[in-house]
């Protein structure tokens, strides 16, 4: 099933958001590999660094473990640099808590949901994700 | 929340205050997102969030204090941003000196013991074996599941303090026994004596350990009437910046490993259990890789990751054998090893000789080290600053051992007697 027949992925956190897809084809740490001020993908060897995760549908094909990247993220939502949405292939709790923590302060949070390699890989430019985990195309 | 008890979901409403709740909360999010079905009570905690990375975290800290958050289990801190003893300068802009500030005052202000060391271990806080906590720090983490035989995961920023606060933590991963074991044994019985006997082995070793066994549950054999207790503090350090290393056991040394047939769980799964013979020629790869630095420049010298212990600052008193550095040597260790120096007056001496002792924080997670700009090299005898200097300092990095290090501060250039590895 792909995106454009009106895909729904597993909600980890719930939320709605809109954006052009950032579909990274290498895992990312983002303590490290994320400017928590800026949003831009500062890794020496990441393959998309340069690009800006701020505003994206950030799809993940894996993260990197650092027990910081939750405050990385954290400090992204406060700084308004956040993902407009985060998909990622396996839950990752130590980045989530970042999500979690923010909602906790009242702070405007994107939502994260689960998918498959392949149906990120699928995805069309530009995507709107809805509160019931509907990812179409936008 | 079916995850969640009566009592713990009316805490996680807000019945016993709204920083109770929150904290609560968090740890039940974790939970449901690492499938864990309860939470389990903890002992204690070790909290590495008081580390400023940004305003966003001062702000939770301060939110969960507004809320009248306070630790439930003792709870002991990790470094900070700031050298609240005054030791040595760091070189932080006012706003971030303000808002670091602010979040250690608060993590104190919730009832955390001000410890602001990396080896709280060796500061007093030591669980018994077989009790469950949450810590945090990888090298603490690794310390506190191999040689203390405490169960922990690795705890990251917000989950540390979540937990402390709530008592309570998912459980999941190495809380459980079964996941405790060993599948990987490591046997260096080929390493010789003299380099099994010498501390420059431990960092290389663990480093080895970490790139090669990555999360994987390693027992090694040989290291019997060797690995003492800053050796494995050293091995696990190396271990867990290198490969995430959360546990390791050591055969005869380590509490969940009187021999690997126990450490795995059995003779059958022994038995079973993937076995790599270590030699010398693998490890000097290993060695080659903690050095990214060519030629004899050295600028400045760092030991101390993790924080020195007493026996280890008296090893550096005892090498510098009164002579002057001619190069900066930063000591990082704990404000107790500090009282315990200024007891008996040595910190002035050593501070006389040319050694600056950074307390509460260390020389890779805030600007200590002076500007140098491009070239500039740190020589260290810790695997742990080897591989995060580079990229935290802007420092090139020599590795050594402790000895090296000081003949090389006093020398002012990189000297290094390498005949533990031939």
């Amino acid at each position: 099933m792909g995106v454009n027949d009106g895909q729904r992925a597993e909600i980890l956190l719930p939320g709605a958001g809109e954006g052009d897809v950032l579909a990274l084809t290498h895992p990312i740490s983002f303590w490290g590999g994320v400017d928590p001020r800026t949003g831009n993908i500062i890794d020496a060897r990441h393959p998309q660094r340069g690009e800006c995760v701020a505003g994206r549908v950030l799809a993940l094909p894996g993260t990197i473990g650092s027990s910081s990247a939750s405050a990385v993220l954290l400090e992204l939502v406060h700084a308004g640099k956040a993902p407009a949405a985060i998909l990622m292939t396996e839950p990752d709790a130590i980045l989530l808590l970042g999500l979690v923590v923010a909602r906790e302060m009242g702070w405007a949070t994107p939502p994260a949901l689960r998918m498959p390699l392949e149906a990120q890989r699928a995805l069309p430019a530009r995507v709107r994700v809805g509160p019931d985990g509907a990812v179409t195309p936008a | 929340m079916s995850i969640l008890t009566d009592d713990e979901r009316e805490t996680a409403a807000g019945g016993r205050g709204e920083g109770a709740g929150m904290a609560m909360r968090i740890v039940a999010e974790a939970a449901r997102l690492m499938g864990a079905p309860r939470l389990i009570p903890i002992a204690s905690a070790h909290i590495d969030g008081a580390l400023y990375h940004g305003d966003s975290g001062t702000l939770f800290a301060e939110a969960l204090t507004a809320g009248g958050a306070r630790t439930a289990v003792p709870s002991t801190l990790n470094v900070g941003a700031l050298d609240l003893t005054g030791c040595s300068r760091v070189n932080l802009p006012p706003h971030q000196r303000d808002m670091a500030r602010r979040m250690m005052r608060a993590y104190e202000a919730m009832g955390c013991a001000p410890t602001w060391t990396c080896a709280p271990y060796q500061a007093g806080h030591r669980p018994a074996v077989g009790t469950d906590v949450a810590w945090g720090e990888s090298n603490a983490v690794a310390f506190c599941n191999s040689v203390l035989g405490a169960r922990t995961n690795r705890y990251g920023d917000f989950l540390d303090i979540a937990c402390a606060v709530s008592a309570r933590a998912p459980d999941y991963g190495l809380h459980r026994p079964e996941n405790r074991r060993a599948t990987v044994v490591v046997d260096v019985s080929g390493l010789s004596a003299a380099l099994r006997a010498s501390e420059t082995l431990y960092p290389v070793l663990g480093t080895w350990y970490g790139l090669t066994l990555g999360s994987a549950i390693g027992v090694i054999e040989g290291l019997q009437g060797f690995a003492s207790e800053d050796r494995l503090k050293a091995l696990g350090a190396a271990a867990a910046s290198a490969g995430g290393v959360a546990l390791f056991h050591v055969a005869g040394v380590t509490p969940e490993a009187p021999d690997a047939a126990t450490a795995c769980g059995g003779k059958e799964a022994l038995a079973r259990a993937e076995r790599i013979v270590l030699d010398g020629a693998t490890l000097r790869g290993a060695l080659a890789r903690l050095s990214t630095a060519v030629g004899d420049r050295v600028d400045a010298i760092a030991v101390g990751s993790p924080h020195l212990s007493l026996d280890e600052m008296d090893a550096l008193e005892r090498l510098l054998a009164g002579r002057r550095t001619t190069r900066p040597l930063y000591a990082c260790t704990g404000r107790h090893v500090v009282r315990a120096l200024e007891a008996s007056g040595r910190r002035a001496a050593l501070e006389a000789q040319g050694v600056t002792i950074v307390a509460d924080t260390c020389v890779v997670v805030t600007p200590i080290l002076p500007d140098i700009g491009n070239g500039a090299v740190l020589m260290t005898n810790s695997g742990k600053f080897a591989h995060y200097a580079p990229g935290n300092t802007g420092y090139a990095v020599q590795y050594g051992s402790l000895a090296d290090c000081v003949e090389s501060a006093v020398a002012g250039r990189l000297i290094r007697e390498d005949a533990a590895w031939a």
